[in-house]
């Protein structure tokens, strides 16, 4: 079957799905969720798919990916299990609270909302769109693009549920929460889940999601997360993905950054089959700063495709991204940043690193950092690399009796260890570096104490 | 200790090495001087263990048995410490990381358990002292940011920590001011003792006044073409090299 033929075939699949199950969608949601699918699956009908000849997936054929028949979780399915039995993180001074995802749906049926202390909330997307609309209406779908990216689009037509964070102004959230996406299940299944994180004036939190796979069959994920983050507040997130090789997802955070706020977003990439990360950032006020990091290990045949998008829409921002890889066997790859300022973002500090080291002839990487300034007085700078190890290096650790692999290891950790050195927890620091460490090894990258086989 | 016999070797096809012979014993140490691109740097390399250089012909035995065979790591862990002439910087490993590694490494090697940190510490002190350097050095990234001082200082500290029995110093004397060379030298001295033997490479006459070798070579376009005493450093010094070359010329 040609590329074009696979390409219409999958839209076509999602546009019968939607149409059939129509009810199932628009029930129990409220009408201005609905409105926003409707106009979504309008636009999904245009768009489609993502194909390589959108110069954004140049490297990642989405529609490869879709044409396949997994089952979608338009209603959440009863998979009883004792949390505890299978999940216990011993991650110090993390929220013991954790926040769970099932194929996309909050997990906690019984509970499907908390209040946290201060007037914080934190619970399902579904029942927080129907709890407090004003809330939820102000900010869904008021980020994420929908009219130029398909894929948010297709997720917007099918939302259900997902994660809801709201905190209030000036209120503090001094544990990181933890979120958990997990799937499972005895057939090959799709989820999109749908967060909308809403960070009031001068509030502050921090979250850890880890993405997991929990069984054999293949998943495929479409996630959406906005983010508000208010004047002055302050969000941290920090992302582990590490699901099984016959996994695959799309992810995209769309980040809305108000004046004299700071975001640092870090993306660990261990394990997955076919991961893409879009990270969507607009500073719409003067004095933000963010900073994107991620860091992808991959090996075998693993692809890994990170694009950011960062624009600087006023002045006197700073952005920073860093983003490095070691790709190793026949793994592919690629990184695609773009930083925006805009003509009267004067002032602005931005700078872009992408650096990879390949560890074989066969593995692979794409690499676009690009700048586009309409403003005079910036400082921006962009730059990547692709190398191997430093053989320079690699011989002086030997010559000092240090064995090759363990020489290769330690290049290749101090390597890593600066995106790592960004994670603003410590406590989750240490434990990523350990997990990084054992990825390197070739060992399986989960934490002893817990019980996912997540790889 | 150490016999070179015949040794050959050459970097891309082109030969650098046309046939070494040297013979080093416990105790000694050798001056090997020369020319630039004479091949004194290569004579370091190989014995060290260098990948990019291949050995077309001879045989190098260390303590009975052939150099030629290890691996680098095995090398050093068998006694040989290479000083680099040009000490290589490693961004994001720690001095204390990479000495605590090398340390344990060769540990292993001779069937030993791990140092314990505190020992460690405890030697990691010691050994600074030695070559007077910067203790806030030892917390930061390998040579890097280190200036040429330090980087070569940092090189007899490394030898300090492991003890190695036979040390080649290729070249540790360049680019050092005065004082500096004193340190080093200094340090190459205490280290010495009747067990281990030392090769300095230099095409410095100065640092051999500070080391005073038991054996000096004349290393020119890949072959020793004068072996002698101290004294014949001063004899370099005074006529240069010419005086040599025209000699094995003829």
């Amino acid at each position: 079957m040609s590329l074009e033929a696979v390409k219409i075939e999958s839209k076509q699949k999602f546009i019968e799905i939607y149409q059939d199950n129509i009810d199932t969608l628009k029930n129990d949601a409220p009408e201005y969720i609905n409105i926003a699918r409707q106009k979504a699956f309008e636009l999904f009908k245009n768009i489609g798919i993502p194909d390589k000849k959108n110069e954004n997936y140049k490297y990642t054929d989405l529609n490869k990916e879709f044409d396949n028949g997994y089952k979608m979780y338009l209603s959440p399915k009863n998979i009883k299990f004792q949390i505890n039995d299978i999940f216990r993180c011993d991650v110090p001074e993390i929220n013991t609270k954790v926040i769970l995802l099932l194929n996309g749906w909050y997990y906690d049926r019984e509970n499907l909302i908390t209040e946290l202390p201060g007037g914080a909330i934190i619970g399902s997307f579904q029942k927080a769109a129907e709890l407090y609309p004003d809330l939820v209406k102000k900010h869904f779908a008021q980020y994420a693009d929908m009219e130029k990216e398909g894929m948010v689009a297709l997720n917007t037509a099918f939302v259900k549920d997902g994660i809801f964070l709201y905190v209030p102004k000036d209120v503090l959230i001094e544990k990181p929460i933890q979120i958990i996406n997990l799937l499972m299940d005895e057939e090959e299944g799709f989820t999109q889940h749908r967060n909308l994180f809403i960070l009031e004036e001068g509030s502050q939190a921090s979250v850890v999601v880890c993405d997991h796979t929990l069984s054999t069959p293949n998943f495929l994920t479409n996630s959406v997360s906005e983010i508000f983050v208010g004047q002055n507040a302050g969000f941290d997130y920090s992302r582990m993905q590490n699901e099984h090789n016959g996994s695959k997802q799309v992810s995209h955070l769309y980040f809305h950054q108000e004046r004299d706020s700071r975001v640092n977003a870090n993306t660990i990439t261990l394990h997955g089959g076919l991961v893409r990360n879009n990270v969507h950032v607009l500073l719409n006020g003067e004095g933000c700063e963010n900073n994107t990091y991620g860091l992808y290990l991959t090996d075998k045949g693993q692809h890994i495709d990170n694009y950011v998008f960062m624009d600087h829409a006023f002045p006197n921002c700073i952005s920073n991204q860093l983003f490095k890889g070691v790709l190793d066997d026949f793994a592919t790859g690629a990184f695609n940043g773009k930083v925006l300022v805009r003509k009267d973002a004067q002032k602005t500090k931005a700078f872009q690193a992408n650096n990879n080291i390949l560890l074989t002839d066969d593995a692979d990487i794409n690499t676009k950092p690009q700048l586009e300034i309409y403003a005079d007085d910036v400082k921006c700078s962009h730059g990547a690399t692709v190398g191997q190890l430093d053989e320079d290096a690699m011989f002086y650790l030997r010559a000092r009796g240090i064995p090759k692999k363990e020489a290769k290891l330690l290049l290749m950790y101090a390597f890593a260890n600066d995106v790592i050195k960004a994670i603003q927890v410590p406590a989750l620091q240490d434990r990523i570096q350990d997990l990084v460490d054992k990825r390197l090894r070739g060992e399986l990258s989960r934490c002893n104490s817990c019980q996912m086989h997540c790889c | 200790m150490l016999l070179i016999k015949n040794l050959r070797a050459s970097v891309e096809g082109k030969e650098i090495l046309k046939g070494i012979n040297l013979e080093v014993k416990a105790g000694e140490v050798h001056a090997i001087m020369g020319p630039n691109g004479s091949g004194k740097s290569t004579l370091a390399s190989v014995l060290a263990g260098r990948e990019i250089f291949q050995v077309t012909e001879g045989k190098v035995s260390y303590f009975g048995k052939d150099l030629l065979e290890m691996s680098p790591e095995e090398r050093a862990s068998e006694g040989i410490f290479l000083g680099f002439q040009y000490p290589i910087e490693i961004p994001g490993v720690s001095m204390v990381n990479f000495m605590k590694t090398a340390v344990n490494e060769q540990r292993k090697h001779k069937g030993l358990d791990p140092i314990s940190s505190s020992d460690f510490l405890k030697l990691m002190r010691e050994k600074k002292e030695l070559v007077e350097l910067d203790a806030a050095l030892a917390n930061r990234s390998v040579n890097e940011g280190f200036s040429g001082g330090e980087k070569k200082r940092n090189e007899i500290f490394q030898m300090a920590m492991l003890e190695p029995k036979l040390s080649i110093l290729d070249e540790t004397d360049s680019g050092l001011d005065i004082d500096a060379l004193r340190i080093v030298a200094n340090g190459v001295n205490k280290l010495k003792t009747a067990e281990n033997a030392t090769i300095v490479i230099t095409h410095y006459q100065r640092l051999l006044d500070y080391i005073i070798p038991d054996y000096v070579h004349v290393l020119n376009n890949g072959k020793i073409i004068k072996s002698g005493g101290k004294e014949l450093a001063f004899e370099l010094e005074e006529k240069g090299y010419d005086w040599l070359k025209n000699d094995s010329d003829k």
